[in-house]
């Protein structure tokens, strides 16, 4: 999905330029700039990442390595709803990988990526601390407890019907 | 505001009876409530556990009830976490102490018409543990889960509102810091945590007094106080309940910190993954400024303390304490090597202590009890409490807290309630991806530090996952293997390198493609990653493969010379089988075969050729008679 065409608004670069201007006199401003940015776009592409760097006063190489060292910051957009299965250990005992396997057969996409459609993308996640419901997944961070494959395909189903 | 001693204890003073309903025996309880507002209090757990299960929801109905009925005199408080986490969502009616679980919006209606306002407790809604054969209601502390809990650290989670900071000093909060800073010198400070005993609760162990005594000594105009609340080991979840249960317990004993070391600045490094416990803690601080406990001239001394949050962004490293500090700067988490140690060039090259969250939630109640009172609390070497996070095939999964010492069994069998579903206990595991596997011969150790590693494990940050026999230790093995891969920084070779190794040789192993040999290669790349990696994340890296190769090598060895999974979960070793007995002879899973692998003639039981199938599962799929399973 690397490349979907950038689609940034003025107003969202007005927000990013003013809240970087804001921040980066504190120390250690890099990492509330790069979540706060894709906060406000969803994802850093290169665009943004190039934003940053000129409003930092930094190599643009210096942004890039920070955004791929977490896992948090993605580099390509997500879909519309992202579902989210939880991989810690509590869920793993509990059988969270034949979850996992069945929400990727039913969209036909493996973890991490996005439906050809942008509807829906998978991500698998380290633990939520909700490990008292495990196995356990999040779409758009409401959590679903107690899965099984069968439930959490049903759960997935019913964001399709509702469009 | 300017907060003074006469304040401070106006505010205790104002709270406490409220607060200590929800403390005393239900007959004190009773006779306390009627000194304050509310005939009845009814607390909701709005920790990560029972929020995911409904909690807000359940909220919510209680108080549409409490208004359709022009109740006034009842009051809905939002409490962190209780610890039953798998009985969510939990709801408690003080005075009565009466502990409800499991509890929809629908029974929150009943909770209010029936209990409420006629008296008449929904018995049938209660935590069936609490309710006696006779009918009498028994108070939650004689239960399995709590009759050997001994709270600590936890002693507020589950009792105040965590955004209502006069709850907190209700229980006596701020008042170790008014102490601290009106009576104490910085060496006393010192002297008193050393005394204590108490040691790092994120997993090392490193006796905390020592640490601030290191940077004490470092002389610098700017030092700084880190709070590590990057919780990542899966399957841990104290240090979150003890942010969205108390938070001030953190930020009181950071204060304390800041004074004895000469800090005025203090860092809370929180995982993004925790929005509860963000949330919670930003309020706290707000409130704690206004309430003039964190900002300038703190009790009008010279001591100015601020506290800031930092989020995390997803990788695990950064709770290796040089990562952090790395990571609040601004770059790559990766960590660097000591010497320098952090007390005397940590975070922006100045002196740097980090503590963990369940650590400083012990620190306040030292200074007011005393450092008698709490080394006289678990084993020689480990003092004090240890909270864990019980999970995976256990009945009581939650947050559990002990005095050191406490054995393994104790936790599992009678606090946890056993293994569901009658399965044996095979192994535990405690520290995550850097500790190990102890198993059931070794289900008696008393739990400390010590203890813990001599049997190859280690205390770690409190997660303990339980496992039954349908758990493949390989399987577990190569589990962490494939998350340490994937948090290793890279920035050092062992790890980058060694992990990757390591995982590639237990996958060969699950797939029945390794020779006995492996295992002693193993054994030999473990030792040296042990000695040449860079930080605590790769030197402990191999913990969960040695220690379950130390226990359960005949597992291992089963898998290689075998090629056979006993738990049945390597599938690459499983095989379709037909049962004889069970098999019809419908002729289903031989027309479905893909590859013609089955073979028999109408009404006679067929036969899957091993080496033919593709282990595809058609055959399973199709069958009407439940005769092919997987061995």
């Amino acid at each position: 999905m690397a490349n979907v065409a950038f689609r940034g608004t003025p107003k969202q670069e007005r927000e990013l330029r003013k809240f970087i201007k804001k921040h980066k006199d504190q120390p250690g401003a890099m990492m509330p700039v790069l979540q706060e940015a894709q906060g406000i776009y969803g994802y850093l592409p290169r665009e943004v990442q190039m934003i940053i760097a000129e409003e930092m006063g930094v190599p643009l190489s210096q942004v890039f390595g920070v955004a791929t060292f977490y896992s948090q910051f993605t580099l390509s957009p997500k879909g519309e709803h992202t579902v989210s299965v939880c991989l810690g250990t509590a869920c793993y005992v509990k059988g969270a990988d034949k979850i996992l396997a069945a929400i990727e057969e039913r969209l036909g996409i493996k973890a991490g990526e996005c439906t050809s459609d942008g509807f829906f993308s998978i991500d698998s996640c380290r633990c939520l601390g909700a490990c008292g419901l495990a196995p356990v997944m999040t779409i758009d961070g409401e959590v679903y407890g107690k899965c099984t494959p069968e439930s959490a395909v049903k759960i997935i189903d019913s964001y399709y019907e509702e469009v | 505001m300017t907060m003074t001693l006469n304040r401070l204890t106006e505010i205790k003073q104002k709270n406490q009876e409220l607060v200590m309903v929800r403390k005393l025996v239900a007959s004190q309880a009773e006779e306390m409530a009627k000194h304050t507002a509310y005939r009845k209090q009814i607390l909701v757990c709005g920790g990560t556990g029972c929020t995911s299960s409904g909690s807000l929801k359940v909220i919510e109905a209680l108080e549409k009830e409490l208004k359709k009925n022009n109740i006034e005199d009842v009051l809905v408080v939002k409490t962190g976490c209780f610890g039953l986490c798998a009985l969510g969502p939990v709801v408690i009616v003080y005075p009565e102490g009466a502990f409800y679980s499991q509890t929809t919006p629908e029974g929150a209606k009943r909770i209010v018409d029936e209990h409420i306002m006629n008296g008449n407790i929904c018995k049938d809604l209660l935590y069936p543990e609490t309710v006696h054969e006779d009918g009498e209601i028994l108070p939650l502390s004689k239960t399995n889960f709590y009759a050997k809990q001994m709270r600590i650290a936890l002693k507020n989670c589950g009792v105040i509102d965590p955004e209502n900071i006069e709850e907190y000093i209700a229980l006596d909060g701020y008042f170790a810091l008014h102490k601290v800073l009106t009576e104490m010198t910085q060496d006393q400070v010192i002297d008193t945590m050393l005394a204590s005993g108490l040691r790092g609760r994120g997993g090392a162990g490193f006796p905390t007094g020592r640490k601030w005594a290191f940077c004490k000594a470092t002389k610098s105009d700017i030092k700084y106080v880190c709070c590590n609340a990057d919780e990542g080991d899966p399957g841990a979840f104290m240090d979150r309940s003890i942010l969205e249960g108390d938070p001030h317990a953190v930020l009181e004993a950071m204060a304390i910190a800041g004074y004895a070391i000469g800090a005025s600045q203090g860092y809370v490094y929180v995982r993004a993954e925790y929005p509860i416990a963000v949330q919670r803690l930003q309020i706290a601080i707000q409130q704690a400024r206004e309430y003039g406990l964190l900002g300038d001239n703190i009790f009008r001394t010279d001591f100015c303390f601020d506290v800031e949050i930092r989020l995390g962004a997803g990788a695990f490293v950064c709770g290796e304490e040089t990562a952090l500090m790395t990571s609040i700067e601004g770059k790559r988490g990766e960590p660097r090597p000591r010497p320098p140690f952090p007390a005397v060039k940590g975070l922006f090259q100045k002196p740097t202590i980090l503590n963990n969250v369940e650590t400083y939630a012990n620190v306040a109640q030292i200074i007011l009890k005393g450092a008698d009172w709490y080394s006289s609390i678990g084993t020689e070497t480990s003092k004090g409490t240890k909270v864990f996070a019980v999970g995976g095939k256990i009945t009581n999964v939650g947050l559990v807290e002990v005095p050191m010492g406490t054995t393994l069994r104790e936790i599992i069998e009678e606090i946890g309630g056993g293994i569901p579903n009658g399965k044996k206990f095979k192994a535990a595991q405690t520290g995550g991806p850097s500790g190990g596997c102890i198993p059931s011969v070794h289900i008696d150790t008393p739990i400390d530090y010590e203890s813990l590693a001599r049997i190859g494990s280690m205390m770690g940050s409190g997660g303990l996952i339980v496992m039954d026999e349908d758990t493949c230790m390989v399987d577990i093995a190569k589990f962490y293997m494939e998350f340490i891969c994937e948090e290793s920084c890279g920035k050092c070779s062992p790890c980058r390198i060694g992990t990757h190794r390591l995982l590639q040789m237990l996958d060969d192993i699950t797939k029945g493609k390794a020779t006995i040999e492996e295992l002693d290669k193993i054994e030999e790349l473990a030792a040296h990653m042990k000695v040449s990696c860079l930080c605590a994340l790769g030197q402990t890296a191999s913990n969960p493969v040695t220690s379950t190769l130390r226990y359960f090598r005949e597992e291992y060895e089963d898998h290689i010379l075998n090629k056979r999974c006993a738990a049945k979960k390597c599938k690459e070793l499983l095989h379709y089988q037909i049962d004889p007995d069970k098999c019809k002879g419908c002729t289903l899973c031989s027309r479905n075969c893909p590859v013609g692998a089955i073979s028999g003639t109408v009404k006679e039981p067929h036969h899957i050729d091993i080496d033919t199938c593709i282990k595809c599962g058609l055959c399973k799929q199709n069958c009407k008679f439940d005769a092919v399973y997987m061995e």
